[in-house]
């Protein structure tokens, strides 16, 4: 059965384009915590996975994300709480019975075996019969391209290749789920833009599930279903990338997804779905659904930089907010303008280059608006620090935004 | 600029050849010339008085054949009782290794410091001591006669067992260490890796773990080994007449009897053999496919 499900990809795309609508879960983690000693390393997680969905846990190192990982994998056992795979509690499973499997973030290929034999490490210890492991182990080598290398040792492969080794090394045993921690991590640049593409075709033409760890922002909106944002041992939100990104639900996932202006503002008068606040000494209306906002409480307003408008004149229907230029870098495809309100906050917009540069220069008065649904109020929370999303990875500064590694440079 | 450039990496193609020459300075003075004259006399005969032996080069091969003739036997035993020593270490060093290197924790360090620890005390009186404690009327025999393991005409000293005993204690350390590298080299993440390919313990240790470890017995092997062959301490003190190993024959040819034509040749041919044992033992397991 699960053959097919390898060598003919159309009967899983069915699958994969309702992956979050409730059926054919495939891991449940049923409100897990996890403590070392004092610490706690993850606080309650309560999310499902389902059946093909390529699914990201994101967040900056410590949030607890690869520990998620390994208690799926069975290398750590939840304090609390239960793991279930295919509807099975595992919980107390170690992980050679679990149907799952793992490329490591440094790969742990086995030095000593060719490639073929490290692919083939799986199904012989599950005693799969011979003929059928070679036919597995050729196929898989194939899908990840490396068949002219099945004789070769880890040491003589690049990067790259034995990061496709370690990838087939895991699907040759056709889990029910992959699990993969950081990894892109020790790759350069150009070359894990390349494998982000590359896993995304392998994950659709083999249609398995994908719990995926990452502290790349970027990487996960580029090939997530759905991303679960984690900070500090909570998972903080889970949502496709587009809403991630457009209604982030904290303070925090709004600052480490992408680049966003978050500014306290007091919320004078709350009904129905609307709000008024105060920016500025400007009153202004934002659409909101959560009833965590009452008259007179602190919130915070998260808008994208490059949602936001500069004007050199005041806005006709008064909604503008008046503040100084601080300053302008030109970036290629945008300007960046960064402002300061009279409270001292900072406001950045991100200005198309292709449109017309308003004509202004540091010290000059602007006034900035916005649609009414390009602003969200978030509840008053922690943002995420700056660098937290700078881990051991080398080569890390060179981002693949500019604008944000550039942002972090400054703040 | 050019020639300054070019001098520069003349110099450095020079430099590696004269770090060395003070090595091959000593290995020249020290283990070439010694090695030379030993061939020299192990092809001479002897002449003169007992106290002033005289040797004369002379093609002498016949020093070679009663070399062989004579001391068969302890050759034979030799390389027995060195492979009996060598077994026991590696059943005894790979676990304790193992257990250093994975379980210990903090321990760690001081388990180390153990093993080496004897060190510290000098190979010939730590064999002595093994005299004592192994001797007739030493605790270890009068409990096993207690118990009836050994019987009341029974002694363990001057036998082969603890000739063998003591080679295995004596270059325990050997084996213990070298294993003890290569297994803290390995990633524990391998192991990890192979419980998560559905490999439990035995057979993530069968398939990762030893193979990885192999260089490390290896060298443990031929570190014991190779001393124990030529050993003749342990078979003086812990031995009787009928345990005499090669060592000890080649001792006594040169230091008592006096014949050094024959000790000599006795030197080549265990050296010979040794060499031999080595090259056949390293294509069978490989070392190169291993690192």
């Amino acid at each position: 059965m699960r053959d097919t499900d390898v060598t003919e990809p159309a009967g899983t795309v069915a699958r994969q384009t309702s992956p979050a609508d409730g059926k054919d879960v495939v891991i449940d983690i049923d409100h897990v915590t996890k403590r070392f000693a004092d610490y706690v390393a993850v606080s309650d997680a309560d999310f499902q996975i389902h059946q093909g969905e390529f699914f990201s846990l994101l967040g900056p190192s410590g949030c607890g994300k690869t520990t998620t990982l390994r208690m799926i994998a069975g290398f750590e056992q939840p304090s609390e709480g239960a793991i279930r795979l295919e509807g099975v509690d595992v919980s107390k499973v170690p992980p050679y019975r679990r149907n799952v499997n793992t490329v490591f973030q440094h790969y742990a290929l086995f030095p000593h075996m060719t490639v073929w034999d490290n692919v083939a490490f799986g199904p012989r210890s599950q005693k799969v019969p011979k003929h059928e492991i070679a036919g597995r182990v050729d196929e898989l080598l194939e899908v990840v391209r490396l068949s002219d290398f099945a004789n070769r040792k880890p040491v003589q492969l690049s990067g790259g290749q034995q990061q496709r080794v370690a990838l087939a090394r895991a699907l040759v045993n056709y889990p029910s789920a992959l699990l993969l921690d950081e990894p892109l991590g020790a790759l350069d640049l150009k070359l894990r833009q390349a494998m982000q593409l590359e896993l995304k075709r392998i994950q659709r033409e083999v249609g398995i599930t994908f719990v995926y760890v990452t502290h790349d922002q970027e990487e996960a909106l580029t090939m997530s279903d759905r991303i679960a944002v984690m900070n500090a041992g909570h998972v903080e939100q889970i949502a496709p990338p587009v809403e991630i990104y457009g209604r982030p639900e904290t303070v925090f996932v709004a600052g480490f997804i992408g680049q966003a202006n978050l500014c306290r503002v007091k919320v004078l008068c709350c009904n129905r779905g609307t709000a008024d606040y105060e920016l500025c000494g400007q009153t202004l209306h934002v659409a909101f659904d959560s009833d965590e906002f009452r008259d007179g409480s602190d919130g915070t307003l998260m808008v994208r930089p490059e949602r936001v408008r500069v004007h050199t004149s005041p806005p006709a229907d008064d909604t503008g907010v008046q503040l100084t230029i601080t300053s302008l870098v030109f970036q290629g495809p945008i300007l960046r303008v960064a402002m300061r309100t009279a409270d001292d906050d900072e406001i950045v917009a991100h200005v198309g280059t292709e449109t017309e540069i308003p004509d202004v220069r540091p010290g000059d008065t602007v006034w900035v608006t916005w649609e009414s649904d390009a602003a969200t109020l978030l509840p008053p929370g922690p943002a995420p620090a700056p660098g937290d999303e700078a881990e051991e990875i080398p080569g890390e500064t060179a981002t693949s935004d500019p604008a944000r590694g550039h942002d972090v440079e400054e703040t | 600029m050019a020639g300054v450039a070019a001098e520069g990496t003349r110099k450095s193609r020079v430099a590696p050849y004269l770090l060395s020459i003070p090595a091959l300075a000593w290995l020249a003075v020290f283990f070439v010339v010694p090695l030379w004259s030993l061939l020299r006399t192990s092809l001479s005969t002897t002449s003169g008085s007992v106290y002033l032996p005289e040797q004369t080069f002379s093609w002498e091969w016949s020093n070679y054949a009663t070399a062989f003739s004579t001391y068969g036997t302890q050759f034979t035993r030799s390389f027995v009782y060195a492979g009996l020593a060598t077994l026991a270490a590696l059943l005894l060093g790979y676990p304790l290794a193992y257990v250093i290197a994975f379980k210990a924790g903090r321990f760690k360090n001081v388990l180390l410091g153990l093993v080496i620890l004897p060190f510290f005390v000098t190979f010939l009186v730590r064999t002595i001591a093994w005299k004592t404690i192994l001797g007739d009327d030493g605790w270890v025999v009068s409990l096993l006669q207690t118990v009836g393991i050994l019987g009341p005409d029974d002694h363990i000293l001057s036998t082969a067992f603890a000739v063998v005993l003591g080679l295995t204690y004596n270059f325990l350390p050997f084996m213990l260490l070298p294993i003890y590298v290569s297994l803290e080299k390995i990633d524990m993440r391998l192991v990890e890796a192979a419980s998560d390919l559905y490999s439990p313990g035995g057979r993530a240790f069968r398939k990762v773990i030893l193979p990885l470890s192999l260089p490390g017995v290896f060298a443990g092997t031929l570190l014991t080994f190779i001393p124990a062959a030529g050993d003749f301490i342990n078979a003086q003190y812990l031995g009787s007449a009928n345990t005499t190993m090669i060592g000890t024959v080649i001792q006594k040819q040169f230091l008592i009897i006096k014949d050094y034509p024959v000790a000599a040749a006795l030197s080549f041919v265990l050296m010979a053999i040794i060499l031999i044992g080595v090259l056949v033992y390293a294509r069978v397991l490989g070392t190169e496919e291993i690192a």
